[in-house]
């Protein structure tokens, strides 16, 4: 079996967002970026289930959509133990123009599993995995929280409103994974990160595409009045307070 | 003159960040509290390839560069010195010592299993009444023809109990002095070995600190390491690059201390503002500031001699003593700025303050750093 | 010209986020001067009707005999034929598992830009800006779609029901679908739990909870108050709570009406993933916890005492 796991390349869960001058993007200047860590639970799940089914699984490759810059943090999925990567050299404008470009990646790769988190940490749209199924027909799933390799497949686990549904899919397949799917994230070993030197990371020119949405503005949120300190031992003024002032209860 | 690290350096530093903002936050204080040795986390470096960074893959080791050991061992340390302590001794002392002074089987024995961590080393120097005089030794090591006999008593050891593979150093010539000293690579385990009780420290507290007693210890002659006499060249060499290691050290104290104060600086109010508004704290955290970058580029660029294979005794003497110098410095205005809160151990600061003492103390002493650095400076 | 609004049923009933829905696609409808088209998958109770009447349904395309829960891609095909059927300007689902899994599929198909988690009203309609978060809330986003039609998933708790006088007119609705490539094995209900994506009330644990076993207090207040309950990241990693209960940055971002954080120290991720609720109480025995900065109302105090005191007080209250 061949899985390829899509990631993208996001500011470090602790960056500070702060707005570049176009308004339309955000300062980049010492941020840090990381896996986009829904991406990178899914990559963690291929790597352990690669190692839990000794033979099953040939290779486990990562692709981004994304400028040189984006590398980095591919290199780092190599430390971790993909075999190899793959860049598209595009700025993706909407979840549309990756979707696009990563069915083309798949179409060329043949993988039996794609595997990428249900959403990034930057756009937040969840987008970019169904969109893929859509455009490649594959079986898929979303919000899958758990995947076993079966005889016939995949075993998973997915969300949906009010509760959780085990599923069999056939492959090939493309699923959205969230929390639960992986244990925690990997850290790269010295001995992945010098593995990592000598294996392939190939770049690929975009297919042309139009994008269906485009952000033309990016605020920040209002700076928040200041909290009223209630004393300790007046729990009862704090009921008084959300019931009488702020109207909530 | 290029001060860009690589990708390969970020990625590095990232995973000794991760690892040490991840994981050993979470027990830091409960193990300092209680002394508690850090079994599963030195397990879990050794795994990742902390342990053994420095050696020659085909050692087992991680193959990479000082510069990156540097770097891994601030980020340990900015969150625990213990677990960074044992890190320094097993990196750049054992296992440097045995690969770059050992006999190529004593690389097969004793370096691999020290490399990839499964056996943790330890130091045998000092003495109770031979600390910084390393000339000294009162431990000896009597030539009986096909092994050695090993008599006397070692202090202040890290990882003297844990560890499974000693390098003692011991005196086999008293006529000849500091010539007539030797390095023997020793089992922990064998016949005739006492440890000591845990050192309570006040500080650094969850490494283990012990004495260890040899008592008719019989050490294979293959196990000497280098030509006999060699011992004391080979102790000097050694703690070189040790230095190094603990310099990285204090200066993953400092920072680590900084980054806490300028955190802390921006969320705590007083008279009516972030103390950070208020200059008599913004100065402090500026001074902190210089001293941390001088101290970095310091230790970087000993860690960039050694890698070059240039002279670097000299720059790694002064590293270690600005670097812990400094670590004692900036942990205290740490206290300062946090406070009461300071000064109670949640906040983090008051252990590392702790621990930047010891800094100053051991692998040489400021002092001593000051005795290498003027003699080098003052030679004809 | 119409909008056409997925309303998604639980167990046969229309909850508190869906009639939100349906009173978002109404003003959508009004503002745009269009047609409003109900679609409605598996079977529905009768009364419930009457409820989205009364929040201004009128046609219902009601594909009662379709399997409530199906493989992604054949529910997609339910929505094109939906979506041929009555040729909607704007397709509006919730921001949830289903409308994540959906919309996208309707974005490829028709080539149409969505807005996913689109925050309320749209900023204009002609060129069509609508907000949604970014950054997993530490942002906001203006996202133009250029499209004929729109897709919108709509935030739970982020617009405000509004009845409005409506006229239910059921339509069988019954595409014919294909085989689907996955199968439901197992369905696993969340019985009697108020879900945290539409509760109006969280109650959130932090760290500060100390253990697993302090969570019945939390448990009690959530359950006197009619909130659901959530938990900070550390929680969930230590295994002393659910990973879905897991609200920030990397787990579920929620805008409740009120969220009371309970022993959570609010580190930036977390903050994310609730800064968009309306009121923020805090809780910590902290003074100096960031969580105080992001907080309407503030306690310093220790949570396994000031909880019980906080049931009893809220208990007084609404006798």
């Amino acid at each position: 079996m061949k899985i390829l796991v899509c990631i993208s390349n996001v500011p470090d869960t602790t960056t500070r967002i702060k707005l570049a001058g176009d308004k339309k993007s955000v300062e980049t200047n010492g941020v840090q970026w990381i896996i986009n860590p829904w991406d990178e639970l899914a990559l963690t799940r291929a790597m352990e289930l690669s190692e839990q089914n000794a033979g099953s699984i040939q290779s486990i490759s990562v692709v981004s959509v994304g400028d040189a810059s984006v590398e980095p943090t591919l290199r780092k999925a190599l430390a971790v133990g993909a075999n190899e990567a793959i860049r598209v050299n595009l700025v993706p404008a909407d979840s549309y123009s990756v979707a696009v470009q990563l069915a083309e990646v798949v179409k060329q790769e043949n993988p039996d599993l794609v595997l990428l988190g249900i959403e990034s940490s930057d756009f937040n749209s969840s987008g970019v995995g169904a969109m893929l199924a859509e455009l490649l027909g594959f079986a898929s799933a979303s919000s899958v929280s758990s995947l076993e390799l079966s005889s016939s497949g995949l075993t998973i686990k997915r969300e949906v409103e009010g509760g959780t549904e085990q599923l069999e899919c056939p492959l090939p397949a493309i699923l959205s994974v969230q929390k639960g799917i992986a244990l925690e994230p990997r850290i790269p070993a010295m001995r992945g990160i010098m593995m990592a030197r000598s294996k392939p990371l190939k770049v690929v020119e975009p297919v042309a595409v139009e994008p269906l949405s485009e952000w033309i503005e990016l605020e920040l949120p209002e700076a928040k009045s200041a909290c009223k300190m209630i004393p300790e031992d007046n729990a009862k003024e704090l009921i008084r307070l959300l019931h009488e002032e702020a109207k909530v209860i | 003159m290029n001060f860009q690290l690589t990708e390969e350096h970020e990625m590095i530093r990232q995973a000794a960040r991760d690892y040490a903002q991840r994981e050993l936050i979470k027990d830091v204080i409960e193990r300092d509290e209680t002394a508690t040795y850090p079994t599963q986390h030195v397990k879990a470096l050794s795994e990742l390839g902390f342990m053994g960074m420095l050696v020659d893959p085909k050692y087992d080791g991680g193959g990479m560069d000082t510069i990156s050991y540097v770097l891994a061992m601030e980020e340990i340390s900015k969150v625990d010195a213990s677990v960074s302590v044992i890190m320094s001794v097993n990196n750049s002392l054992v296992c440097y010592g045995i690969e770059k002074y050992g006999t190529e089987e004593q690389k097969e024995k004793f370096l691999k299993p020290l490399a990839r961590g499964e056996k943790i080393g330890a130091f045998l120097l000092s003495e109770p009444e031979a600390g910084s005089d390393a000339t000294s030794q009162r431990t000896t090591a009597e030539d009986k023809g096909d092994y050695y006999l090993l008599n006397g008593t070692k202090n202040w050891i890290t990882n003297g109990y844990t560890a499974g593979t000693y390098l003692v150093i011991a005196q086999t010539h008293p006529e000849k002095r500091h010539k007539g000293i030797n390095a023997f690579i020793v089992d922990r385990h064998a016949e005739g070995i006492s440890v000591g009780p845990h050192e309570n420290k006040m500080g650094m507290r969850s490494s283990d600190t012990h004495s260890v007693m040899f008592t008719d210890v019989k050490v294979p002659k293959e196990n000497r390491i280098g030509e006999d006499g060699f011992g004391f060249k080979f102790a000097m060499k050694t703690l070189e690059g040790g230095r190094i290691g603990i310099a990285a050290q204090a200066l993953g104290l400092a920072s680590g201390a900084l980054e806490r104060s300028i955190q802390y600086a921006k969320e705590r109010k007083a008279f009516g503002t972030e103390i950070a508004n208020h200059q008599a704290i913004a100065f402090k955290l500026s001074d902190m500031a210089v001293k941390v970058e001088n101290a970095r580029n310091l230790v970087l660029k000993a860690a960039w001699l050694k890698d070059q294979g240039m002279e670097y005794g000299t720059t790694s003497a002064m590293a270690k003593q600005y670097a812990a110098d400094i670590a004692m410095e900036v942990t205290t205005e740490a206290v300062q700025i946090h406070g009461g809160y300071g000064y109670v151990k949640e906040y983090h600061v008051e252990r590392l303050m702790r621990e930047a003492k010891l800094t100053q103390i051991y692998e040489g002493t400021s002092e001593i750093q000051k005795i290498v650095i003027s003699r080098s400076l003052l030679k004809d | 010209m119409s909008v056409l609004v997925y309303i998604e049923n639980r167990d046969g009933q229309f909850k508190k986020n869906q009639l939100e829905l349906m009173s978002y696609a109404k003003k959508i409808s009004e503002a745009s001067n269009q047609d409003i088209v109900t679609l409605s998958i598996g079977n529905v109770k009768e009364e419930e009707w009457a409820r989205l009447s009364a929040h201004g349904a009128t046609r219902v395309l009601n594909g009662e005999n379709l399997p409530n829960q199906i493989d992604n891609e054949v529910f997609a095909q339910a929505l094109f034929a939906a979506i041929e059927l009555v040729q909607p300007k704007y397709l509006i689902l919730s921001d949830n598992n289903t409308g994540k899994a959906l919309a996208p599929r309707v974005s490829v198909k028709y080539r149409a830009g969505i807005v996913s988690g689109i925050l309320g009203l749209p900023i204009s309609y002609e060129p069509f800006i609508g907000k949604k978060r970014a950054y997993s809330g530490k942002a906001f986003a203006h996202v133009k779609v250029n499209s004929d039609l729109k897709v919108l998933t709509l935030s739970p708790n982020s617009f405000e029901i509004k009845e409005s006088s409506g006229n239910v007119q059921l339509e069988a609705f019954e595409p014919t679908l294909p085989t689907p490539k996955t199968k439901v094995v197992q369905a696993d209900k969340q019985t009697g739990k108020l879900l945290l994506s539409e509760a109006d009330i969280v109650v959130s644990g932090g760290r500060g909870m100390k253990s697993a076993d302090n969570w019945g207090p939390l448990e009690e207040l959530a359950e006197a108050m009619g909130a659901a309950t959530a938990c900070s990241r550390p929680v969930s990693d230590e295994g002393w709570r659910p990973h879905h209960e897991h609200v920030g940055q990397t787990g579920k971002i929620i805008g409740p009406t009120l969220y009371i954080a309970l022993g959570i120290s609010g580190a930036i991720q977390h903050l994310a993933g609730v800064s968009s609720s309306k009121v923020i109480v805090a809780i910590n025995k902290d003074p100096e916890a960031p969580i105080f900065a992001a907080a309407d109302y503030g306690i310093v105090g220790d949570v396994q005492k000031l909880i019980p005191q906080l049931i009893v007080a809220y208990k007084e209250l609404k006798q």
